[in-house]
């Protein structure tokens, strides 16, 4: 199978990868409104909105004609072309950043075999990152142009914890680069699938950070410090109503899906179906090849239908599961005070990653002198190092020996609480 | 119906252990999540069971021939906290009295049922039924023949050797 040749059935195949990619997005979102709030409901023994439609599949619906409808407010002394500007800057990122993540395997077409990303661009994670730190111009923009103490604080709160997690994350993205030795996402997938293991278990520190980082980069709970409703109102969105409100909901919907998806890609195989090598293609010199034999020669693969939709399936799976988690975790954990996130941002995250950076590369240093090939031994030596490395931060970060109520420490640390709780007992 | 309230023992700062706290209190969320507990009422199809002593909407008491057990003794105005009661009384022939205008205003109402307890024959009455919305903000002042053709049922009085009205 050949790539398709660049002429109008190209273009063709990218718009409507572009159409369907952008309209899938959309909806997803909207349902994981939904999802939102029913599993929330759930959780707190409630029942959700069940009111609109059959389960209230509707509701999305009818929530985006109440926002068209709904009064577009503006307040008089906000700076209107930024006030404008704002929710645009939010959307467009958050809704863009999809367009490099590989859904599903190449599909066969009379005309050539189309992959299933939008844009395989060469720089793929370096875009993700780029993009995703430039959502926050949207939040600083509208905190800023609101002209509103608590917009403002939730613009420079948004502004100061992307700064302070965009670096762990980015650290985090080093451990996946140094295995691929590429940015490509589609890279990213087919060497998790030459290795036989997914990057969570070889780089699961990396892991780690990476699912931290990106709740804090999305603003989700417990670090959604930009909204804090109990403290800044709704934060930088405070004065936002109707469509313009609904975009900056949008985007952080958009936000949560897209780094779901990113954690499916990067640590969990991506469109990659386990335990099945049927499904491993990628290109090699022209041709869609499954892997190479023994004498080195290039097997081709056989890109069907089925292969495509059962790996959409898969990457499907793994993102509606990170989705869950997202909304999981806001639903049980409490939010963070300011200084705790910036305490765990820069004097936890920061040298934990960066010392996980260090010891992977020497990991793989000290196997590469060792001419242990890239495979299942490679990878199940880096799982034991980097299992221990886990442990012994989830050992370290356990008990409140780093992120602690600053008074708890020093009352407990002068042994007055110890004495205040006697006398209360 | 009612939700129990567990209250937590709190660990000692330094003992306490946020990762498993986190992990806990994740899979207690879980459990809620795939066993849900709904408190929730779906109300206009499902009603809520009130309690005998449940004091709602007004209810006059009618004879059997359609008059009304009032006998505009005065009472209820007078005891009502809300002053929401208005009562003219009037006389028959026979010298049988008989409200003339009998008035509640719901709105001005706080339900505290002293009308019904304070009535020497058993007329007025608080009863079960609180869905009383209207169009209009006359509509919430209920006169005499609108009392009487109220069919729900009427709150029992607090009998101090059953307290809890069982």
């Amino acid at each position: 199978m050949t790539p398709i040749e660049p002429g109008f059935w190209f273009v063709a195949a990218g718009a409507a990868k572009v159409l369907a990619v952008f309209s899938i997005v959309m909806v997803a979102v909207a349902y994981m409104t939904l999802a939102e709030r029913r599993v929330s409901a759930f959780i707190q023994d409630r029942l959700g909105p069940n009111r609109v439609g059959r389960f209230g599949w509707l509701q999305p619906i009818a929530d985006g004609i109440k926002n068209i409808l709904k009064e577009e407010t503006m307040p008089g002394t906000a700076s209107r072309f930024y006030f404008l500007l704002g929710p645009a800057l939010a959307i467009i990122p958050a809704t863009a950043t999809f367009a490099v993540i590989p859904f599903a395997a190449p599909l066969p077409t009379p005309k050539g075999a189309v992959d299933m990303v939008v844009a395989d661009v060469p720089v793929g994670i370096l875009y993700i990152l780029a993009l995703s730190s430039l959502a926050v111009y949207g939040l600083v923009l509208a905190g800023w142009a609101s002209n509103n103490k608590y917009a403002f604080l939730g613009g420079l709160r948004a502004s100061a914890q992307m700064i302070s997690y965009e670096v762990a994350l980015g650290l985090s993205l080093i451990a996946v680069l140094m295995m691929t030795g590429n940015v490509t996402l589609t890279e990213v997938v087919r060497q998790q699938q030459e290795l036989g293991l997914w990057f969570v278990l070889p780089l699961s520190l990396a892991f780690v950070f990476f699912v931290v980082s990106a709740f804090a980069e999305t603003n989700r709970l417990p670090f959604d410090m930009p909204e804090a409703e109990s403290e800044l109102i709704t934060g930088y969105h405070t004065e936002y109503s109707a469509m313009k409100f609904s975009m900056f909901f949008i985007a952080e919907y958009a936000h949560v899906l897209t780094a779901s998806a990113l954690m499916a890609t990067l640590f969990f195989g991506g469109w990659d179906v386990p335990f099945w090598k049927g499904d491993n293609m990628f290109w090699h010199d022209g041709a869609l090849i499954r892997g190479f034999d023994e004498a080195g020669a290039p097997v081709l693969a056989a890109p069907s239908l089925w292969i495509t939709l059962a790996t959409l399936a898969s990457f499907a799976a793994k993102t509606a599961f990170f989705v869950f988690l997202f909304i999981w975790v806001r639903w049980t954990l409490p939010r963070f005070r300011y200084d705790q996130v910036m305490h765990l941002g820069w004097k936890v995250m920061l040298p934990a990653a960066l010392g996980y950076v260090v010891l992977m590369a020497g990991t793989m240093l000290v196997l590469a002198q060792l001419g242990v090939e890239f495979g299942l031994r490679y990878g199940l030596a880096l799982t034991g190092v980097s299992g221990l490395a886990t442990l012994a931060f989830f050992f370290f970060l356990d008990r409140d020996r780093i992120v602690g109520g600053a008074h708890a420490k020093r009352k407990f640390s002068s042994g007055r609480l110890a004495s205040a709780a006697a006398s209360n007992d | 119906m009612a939700i129990s309230v567990k209250v937590m023992k709190r660990p000692e700062a330094g003992r306490t252990s946020y990762m498993r706290a986190t992990l806990k209190g994740m899979s207690l969320t879980f459990k809620h999540l795939v066993r849900p507990q709904a408190a929730t009422l779906e109300y206009p199809e499902e009603q809520p069971d009130l309690h005998p002593r449940w004091r709602g909407t007004h209810r006059m008491e009618v004879h059997a021939d359609g008059r009304p057990k009032c006998v505009a003794c005065g009472l209820c105005p007078t005891v009502c906290p809300a002053n929401c009661i208005r009562l003219v009384g009037g006389e028959d022939d026979q010298g049988v009295r008989y409200p003339i205008v009998y008035e509640i205003d719901e709105f001005r109402c706080i339900f505290c049922g002293m009308c019904q307890e304070v009535c020497p024959v058993e007329a007025i009455h608080v009863g079960h039924h609180f869905e009383n919305a209207e169009y209009e903000r006359d509509r919430f002042v209920y006169d005499l023949d609108r009392l009487m053709d109220q069919d729900h049922s009427t709150t029992l009085l607090w009998d101090p050797s059953d307290r809890r009205s069982e």
